[in-house]
């Protein structure tokens, strides 16, 4: 069979990901891009004897070398030479989407144009001539919807013509008019007699487009003195004739490319009027109801997450636990027992302690891909950007801590929203004290063993608070020390209010869980095997286990292990914080993942099979704590060291170890003398 | 000097100033090269119509351009000038 690339460009918002739904289905891959850590997806499907692979490219406006994002779909474009790039525009906003794709047909890259939500662009009451509109731009163009899968087979058939079509020379193009176009050729010129292989791969208009922009990617590549020296006169002699950086006008030019396209192939019957998004958003963005408006939908979203979840989250837990007993069972009697204890509590505790979570992550993920969908996460970046300006970060930051509640591990992958570098790291720093899922074990099981019923809903709250309002003077700090510097202008598209589709909902959702599990089968089973070993070895000599049931035996086993020996080593330095060695060692061994905690404090006190809904635990708790040190103990989970897949994935994220443990180190910090106040200021008033 | 401000109507102001439901038009915009490439791509240029949605003292701006709506930082509606 033969086979083709295709790249998905286009907007953001301009449906782009329905349309990479719509031609692939199910079939789809998530990676990564080669050496940066933005999301390459891929998919793939066959058509007419045809098997076509889709890689959709990041959503951008444009293909400067500005953002990552850009560089990343012009390389793709340029340097893996996709078949076809079928840019995707959403036709109820032509112009602005179009400028897209004048810079792709300015790589001489064969183009479809899917247009893209084009009932709804002719139920605004526009009416387009594509026919002629195709003949101008010099490229197919069909209609799709890709939300409800209209226009599926005519853009395949476009994109097979289109692939095996022959290459002609564009003969309309934008023209930048007399002046830059006389230093385009100028330098044009220049480029024949230098870099030859440069000048094969680009083309040479496309260089000496990019170079007059003054473009940092390009000029980095074309080291020839004669170039560069021409560029320098060009720049300065356009700036001069023009008042204006040459990148100003050309981008001024592009558009006016476009509106002649546009003036002569689109009527528009109604005037842009008042529409039911501008209604929405002249109350989800009020200047007062906004802000209780977010509140409440993020109540919502707890709700969903925590509370809905979980029912789903018990039969897990039964499964896992049903699993555990099985093996335990069926197991040779007196033959390798230690093989057991690290299936059963080493993989499954470990592994199994992650997927119970899963439910709440699939709620969690499906609530904010609704919240995405329907285009209200922008509102909530705007409504917050008041808050987080003040803090030194962007509007946008916040949605990345939003997912922090979740799980830090695709909050932190979920930076690469932000541009700017100083932005991003602030925001990665900060997002371990959004208070996770894994951590509302520990207040599960916390709570209900030391406050009364109608305290145990506002603790909560006032424990995932106290994590936000750390995360604010957290950054607000980083921001005036560290990362000092320019807070990035906040620019940012309010795209039109959708009906989310469940397809696209579970799509989305599905993905990021799916990241979700494969961090629970890999770094999560590694580390729950390292963390056996360490409670388990060394092992207990034999004279000391006589006179003791299996109850007593594992507690001492465990004291006597490398990690009950830490946990003791470290008891003087927490006994200020009111912990003893039994807190310490649990602590020690919920670095793995948070969640680990409790099931370590079950072992401490010698309690059958410990959860946190665990009443003898429970019990065990309120005999040997005060409510302070229990409040205390919450307080020390939700603010130290994040777990080893959040330094792991910091570490990925920021590409260097030195941000990850600055980050773990930084938080437990704060997080002991946070304690360490609450605790000597409450033992006075308590 | 009365006659070529009369000629050229009235001087550019920021964007900024702008009230809600008023309609200008871009003459000018004093950024650096990163920021305007970044609202060129989204429309913000010389000459671009815009109508103001909403001006949030003190918080972002929201306009209509080329049929989008977009939010600003008041410190770029500042560097805007329209007319």
């Amino acid at each position: 069979m033969k086979s083709i690339t295709v790249a998905l460009a286009g907007n953001p918002n301009s449906g782009k990901t329905s349309v990479f739904n719509m031609l692939t289905g199910a079939r789809q891959h998530v990676g990564n891009y080669p050496g940066v850590t933005v999301e390459k997806k891929e998919g793939q499907c066959t058509h007419r004897g045809w098997r076509i692979t889709f890689v959709d490219l990041p959503g951008t406006y444009s293909l400067t070398a500005y953002s990552t994002e850009e560089l990343i779909a012009r390389s793709y474009i340029q340097e893996d030479r996709p078949d076809v790039v079928v840019d995707v525009v959403d036709a109820s906003n032509l112009e602005r989407n179009l400028y897209l794709a004048t810079q792709i047909m300015e790589m001489d890259a064969p183009m479809v144009l899917a247009f893209n939500m084009s009932d709804l662009a002719k139920r605004r009451g526009l009416e387009f001539d594509l026919t002629q509109l195709s003949q101008l731009l010099q490229m197919p163009i069909v209609p799709t919807v890709g939300n409800k899968g209209q226009g599926r087979t005519e853009l395949l058939d476009a994109i097979v013509e289109t692939a095996g079509a022959e290459r002609k020379e564009r003969t309309h193009r934008v023209t930048y008019g007399g002046e830059i176009e006389d230093e385009l050729l100028r330098i044009e010129q220049t480029l024949g007699q230098a870099d030859g292989g440069v000048v094969a791969r680009y083309g040479r208009r496309w260089l000496a487009i990019k170079l007059l922009e003054q473009d940092e990617d390009v000029t980095s590549k074309i080291r020839d003195p004669e170039v560069q020296e021409a560029v320098g006169q060009s720049v300065a002699h356009l700036r001069d004739i023009l008042g204006d950086e040459p990148e100003i006008v050309m981008a001024d030019r592009r558009y006016g490319f476009i509106s002649g396209a546009c003036q002569e192939t689109i009527q528009s019957s109604v005037e842009r009027r008042h529409d039911v998004s501008d209604t929405i958003d002249a109350v989800v963005t009020n200047r007062i109801l906004g802000l209780p408006i977010f509140l409440m939908l993020m109540y919502v979203v707890f709700f969903l997450t925590f509370k809905v979840g979980s029912y789903p989250m018990e039969w897990l837990e039964t499964f896992f636990g049903a699993l555990a007993d099985g093996i335990t069972r069926h197991w040779p009697e007196g033959r390798a027992g230690w093989l057991q204890s690290l299936l059963v509590d080493g993989v499954i505790g470990g592994v199994g302690g992650v997927l119970v979570f899963l439910p709440n992550i699939l709620l969690l993920f499906m609530a904010i891909a609704l919240l995405e969908d329907s285009g209200y996460m922008a509102r909530a970046a705007f409504v917050m950007d008041r808050i987080m300006h003040k803090i030194g970060l962007h509007g946008k930051s916040f949605i990345p801590m939003l997912i922090g509640f979740g799980c830090s591990v695709p909050a932190i992958m979920a930076t690469r929203i932000l541009e700017n570098r100083r932005n991003r790291l602030t925001t990665i720093m900060v997002i371990p004290l959004m208070s996770c899922g894994a951590r509302l074990t520990i207040y599960a099981l916390f709570i209900p063993a030391f406050f009364a019923q109608q305290w145990q809903g506002p603790m909560l709250w006032l424990i995932y608070l106290i994590g936000i309002v750390l995360g604010i003077v957290a950054a607000k700090v980083l921001r005036l020390t560290v990362f000092r510097g320019e807070t990035t202008p906040f620019v940012m598209e309010l795209p039109p209010y959708r009906m989310p589709t469940s397809k696209g909902v579970l799509v989305h959702t599905w993905q990021r869980a799916w990241l979700y599990i494969r961090k629970a089968g890999t770094i999560i089973l590694a580390l729950s095997i390292v963390l056996w070993f360490a409670m388990n070895f060394p092992r207990l000599p034999a004279d000391r286990l006589s006179g003791l049931d299996a109850q007593e035996a594992r507690q001492q086993g465990l004291r006597y292990s490398t990690v009950g020996r830490v946990g003791s080593a470290v008891e003087p330095v927490l006994q200020p914080l009111g912990f003893d060695w039994k807190i310490g060692t649990a602590l020690i061994g919920s670095v793995a993942a948070k969640e680990l905690f409790v099931s370590q404090l079950g072992i401490i006190y010698a309690v059958e099979s410990p959860d946190e809904d665990s009443p003898s635990l429970r019990e065990q708790l309120r005999t040997n704590y005060t409510p302070l040190v229990g409040f205390c103990v919450m307080l020390f989970c939700l603010i130290s060291a994040p777990c080893v897949a959040t330094v792991a994935m910091a570490r990925q994220e920021t590409q260097s170890w030195r941000w990850a443990l600055f980050q773990f180190f930084g938080l437990t910090g704060l997080a002991y003398s946070v304690t360490l106040v609450v605790y000597q200021v409450g033992r006075i008033w308590l | 000097m009365s006659e070529a401000v009369k000629v050229q109507g009235k001087p550019p102001q920021p964007l900024s100033t702008a009230r809600a439901g008023q309609s200008v038009r871009v003459v000018r915009i004093d950024a650096g090269r990163g920021l305007n490439s970044r609202l060129a791509s989204m429309g913000l240029v010389a000459s671009a119509e815009l109508k103001v949605v909403s001006n949030g003292h003190p918080g972002p701006f929201v306009l209509i351009v080329k049929d989008a709506k977009v939010v600003l930082g008041r410190g770029v509606a500042q560097k805007i000038l329209v007319r």
